[in-house]
Parts: C-alpha cells; structure tokens; sequence
C-alpha cells in the first residue's frame, strides 16, 4: 500500500490479572476517518483507547500509527503520545493555567514552539470555536461544555495524527452535549482522524465512517453505520441496541 | 476466554517480553554497578584524607563504643518513654486546637482568638527556650509538687510541637473539599459528626507524610531535655565523652537515633503507598 493506515491494530489483548479485558482487536483507521466505539459499560473502550495512547502495556498484539510499531518496548513513549490527541471525560483542565496557557503548553514546552507563534494558532483555534473571550480565564470559571471544547482545541492544537475522545460528552449536562458534538463535526470536516468511545448512539451514527461494537472485550460486530444501527446481525448488537434505544 | 490458561503469546509478544526482561536486568546492573563505585570512590577518599586516623580513633572508637552502649541505651531508654507521652500528648492538644480553629461563627471568636495566639507564640519560640521557661520557671513557682525533670521536658515539647501538629491538621481539614461536608451536612450529620467521621479521617490521610515528619522531628527533639539535666541518650553520650576523652558515644547516641526513626519512615511509606492503591487506583502513567 501506498500510504499506511493512521492507525491499525491486529489482534491486540489486554489482560488485568486473570481478566482478558481486550481479545483479538483488530482495526484499521484511515486519514479522515471517524471510528464510533459503543458498548456497554466495561466492554472494554476506555481499556482500548488507553492502550492506543500507551496508557497500558499490551498482553499481545501490535499496533502501528502511521506505519510505526507504537507497541515495540523500544519506542519513545512520549514522542508517541506527543503524536496523539486525547480529551477525557473529565475535561482534565489544568485549573492552575489560563485556557490559553492549557492550550499553548504541549506546543512550546513538546514541540519547542514560540511563545507568539504558539498563541497566535490557540487564538485562531479559540476565535473558531468562539471562545476567543475566554482565553485569559481560568478553567472553573468555564462551563462544562466550554471547558470541553478547550480540552479538545487543546488536543488538536500540536495537530496530532489522531484524535481519541473518551465519552467526552458523558460528564456533561444535557443542554450543553450539541456545543461539543458540533465541535466534533467540525474537526471531521477539517479531515481530523478520530476514534472516540461513545454512548450518543444518534451522533454515532449520524458522523462516523466505521462503528465498532465491543462486547466483552471482543469485536462483536463492526460495519457502517447504516449496518449496525438498522441491521445489526449480531443478537448480541441488537439487545444492546434495544437496551439502549428504549432508556 | 477459558483458553486463557493454555493460550501461547505471539512470537513478537514473546520477544518484546524477552526485550523487556533483558531491559529491566541491564537497569539492575547498571544502578548496582553505580552503587558499587560511588561507596568505593567515598570509601577511598575518606580512608585517605590527612586526619583520617585521627577521626576514626575520636569518633569511630569501638571499644568507647561498647564501654559507652549500657549508659547510652539507659538514656535512650528515657528518650522513648518521653517521646511516647510526648506524641499523644501533641495528639490530642493539636487536634484540639485545629478543631478550635476551624469553629465557624461569632460565639467561638475568643477560642478562635485563643488558638491562634498559642499556636502564633510556641510556633516562634524556640524549643529550647520553651525547654528553660517550663523546666526551670515552673518549678521555681513553687506550687506544684516536685516532678522529675523528663515531666516538665514533656511538657516543654508538647506545648511546641502541638503548635506545629495542629496547623498540619488545620492544613488537612481545609483541604477536605466542601463538598464532602455538604453532603455529609445533607445527611442529616451534624457539625460534630461531620467532622469526626467525614472530614477528620480525610484530613488525616492528606496530611500522614507531613505527620510523620514532625513526629520524626519530635522524636529528634526529645534529645534536647537534656539541656534540663536528665540524663536521655544525648546526656549520657555527653557524660561518657568526658570521661573517655572521645566523641565516639556521640557517634553511638546518633546511630541510635537513626534506628529509632526507621520503623516510623518506613510505616509511613508503607501507609501513604496503601492509601494511594486504595483511593487513586488506575491512574498511573
């Protein structure tokens, strides 16, 4: 092939004791692509994620970003993280820093990026996502849906190869979940790669090119959208989604 | 997943395992390697400085060392039982007055006022100075029956350090987020009962390594009643080098106080390490 996948993992697993967490994990991400995690709680998402980002060792299994073994023991951790872009549930603000500082701090202290340059790329990030007003503010005084898309600004800011968001609308009050999801859309058209574990099951299917449905630890069942969300195959993917619709 | 048991890793897995294990023996051997060369670099520079001879027979004298180790055991004997009434003592006064400190309302302004100005005044004084006011002040007063001198030690060191204590505590309590207290409140808890079971054994946690170091400090500081006359570990030291002409009961009183402090540096270690497992699990990176 001509250009490698951004990403691509072959029969990763991940155990945490005597509990297989992840088995046999196969994907393939390509640039642009938007890949939907779902699954229930414990299915092992967050576990997936945290591995791309070399968060947790692998058990077996390889995985390459842009080409490069990431789960060779000899490569640089951080050198592959600096290559990532993750927002957590949590927002995970730096509340001691101003939202420019959270913004600028991977660039100039990661990438040895000047201070001016640095701020000058936050603002026209900020200014996009219409919080230019908030750049000399702290991160408490943000509302939730605010400080989530800081943390995403925050996370595209060094334009990393991909983009891992980990339910990033979970912690969020329902009214302010569309401010972060229309930032999403936005970073896809920008032709942002993204994997995201998710429990919007509308904006899921509504956005992404690939949905993955985890079951267990395992790949139970992927495909379009269109596939798993109105023709699931699987019994598994169709309780799930049952459960799911009718909450 | 019941193949889990016969399942075989992947000949890369099994490789990177093997790259990993190869890692962490070369890390071994390297820090045993440094080790290795930095006690024998200091080893040889010390044995061959000009007063070496000189030192070793004054401070590293080993049959001063056995001649002097009843005496000194004796005093470091005192050394402990003051240090025990000592710590509980700075227990329950520190606790005391964090609590006072942290009373919220007009009423509790004089007891506010009160804790505030001791802690103030004995976190100034010097320990020492404490030490001649309470041991040799007191006494003179005349109203109190005779107390031996390690009592009024005791007391000097309590005074100080329940100083100190009680703002660690004050820091701890205060660092509890206010929603702890909202929710215990909203249970129907009242002040108190909030803050014995709610905010106290949260503060506690946050502040064990800062405890431990001042009780670490204390049990050093029990050292300084000698200054009173009693004859703890230090006293005795200082008896044994007048009589031998040589330093080496110092040296014996000082590694005797290293032992003491060990058990305690390490709980703690221990403590803080089980505490992060439990309450901070799988956030490491």
């Amino acid at each position: 092939m001509a250009t490698p996948p951004v990403l691509a993992l072959s029969a990763v697993r991940k155990e945490f004791g005597d509990n297989v967490v992840l088995d046999s994990i196969d994907l393939t991400v390509n640039q642009g692509d938007v890949v939907a995690l779902i699954g229930a709680s414990g299915s092992g998402k967050s576990t997936l994620l945290r591995c791309i980002n070399l968060l947790e060792q692998l058990d077996d299994g390889q995985m390459w970003l842009s080409g490069d073994d990431i789960s060779d023991p000899r490569v640089n951790v951080d050198s592959v993280r600096a290559r990532i872009g993750v927002v957590f549930q949590q927002f995970n603000l730096f509340p001691h820093l101003s939202v420019l500082r959270n913004i600028t701090l991977a660039d100039t202290e990661v990438f040895g990026t000047s201070k001016t340059q640095a701020e000058a790329t936050a603002m026209r990030l900020l200014e996009r996502v219409g919080l230019a007003d908030k750049a000399k503010a702290f991160p408490d005084r943000l509302s939730g849906g605010q400080q989530q898309r800081v943390a995403l600004v925050r996370a595209i800011a060094t334009n990393p190869e991909v983009l891992l968001l980990d339910e990033i609308t979970s912690a969020l009050d329902p009214e302010l979940v569309g401010e972060v999801l229309d930032l999403v859309r936005t970073l896809k058209d920008d032709g942002t790669t993204i994997v995201m574990a998710t429990h919007e099951m509308d904006f899921a299917k509504d956005i992404s090119d690939q949905v993955v449905f985890l079951d267990q630890g395992v790949i139970c069942e992927r495909g379009s959208p269109q596939q798993i969300f109105e023709a699931p195959t699987e019994a598994r993917t169709k309780e799930f989604l049952h459960r799911f619709n009718n909450r | 997943m019941s193949e889990s048991a016969a399942r075989r890793p992947s000949p890369i897995e099994l490789e990177r395992r093997a790259f990993r294990k190869k890692q962490s023996g070369r890390s071994v051997a390297v820090s045993f390697g440094s080790t290795v060369v930095f006690a024998v670099v200091i080893y040889f520079t010390v044995i061959n400085t000009p007063g070496w001879e000189r030192v070793q027979q004054a401070f590293f004298n080993v049959d001063v060392l056995v001649g002097a180790w009843p005496r000194v055991i004796e005093g470091l004997w005192l050394n402990i039982r003051v240090l025990f009434f000592a710590a509980i003592g700075v227990l329950i006064i520190a606790l005391l007055l964090a609590t006072l400190r942290t009373l919220r309302g007009p009423v509790f302004f004089p007891l506010r006022a009160i804790a505030a100005g001791y802690t103030d005044l004995f976190r100034g004084i010097p320990l020492i100075i404490v030490l001649y006011l309470v041991g040799f002040g007191v006494p003179g007063l005349g109203a109190l029956p005779r107390m031996p001198l390690e009592f009024w030690g005791t007391i000097a060191l309590i005074l100080t350090y329940s100083a100190y204590v009680s703002e660690v505590f004050r820091a701890g309590i205060e660092s509890v987020h206010p929603s702890q207290r909202l929710a215990a409140r909203s249970l129907g808890l009242n002040y108190g009962q909030t803050l014995r079971m709610i905010v106290m054994p949260q503060a506690v946690r946050k502040v064990t390594p800062a405890l431990m170091n001042d009780f670490i400090a204390m049990q050093k500081d029990v050292g300084l009643i000698s200054v009173l006359g009693a004859v703890d570990a230090v006293r005795a030291a200082q008896i044994e080098t007048a009589q031998a002409f040589n330093f080496t009961p110092y040296v014996l009183a000082g590694l005797l106080f290293v032992l003491l402090a060990l058990p305690m540096i390490r709980l703690t270690d221990w403590y803080s390490a089980r505490l992060r497992d439990r309450e901070q699990a799988g956030s490491t990176v």
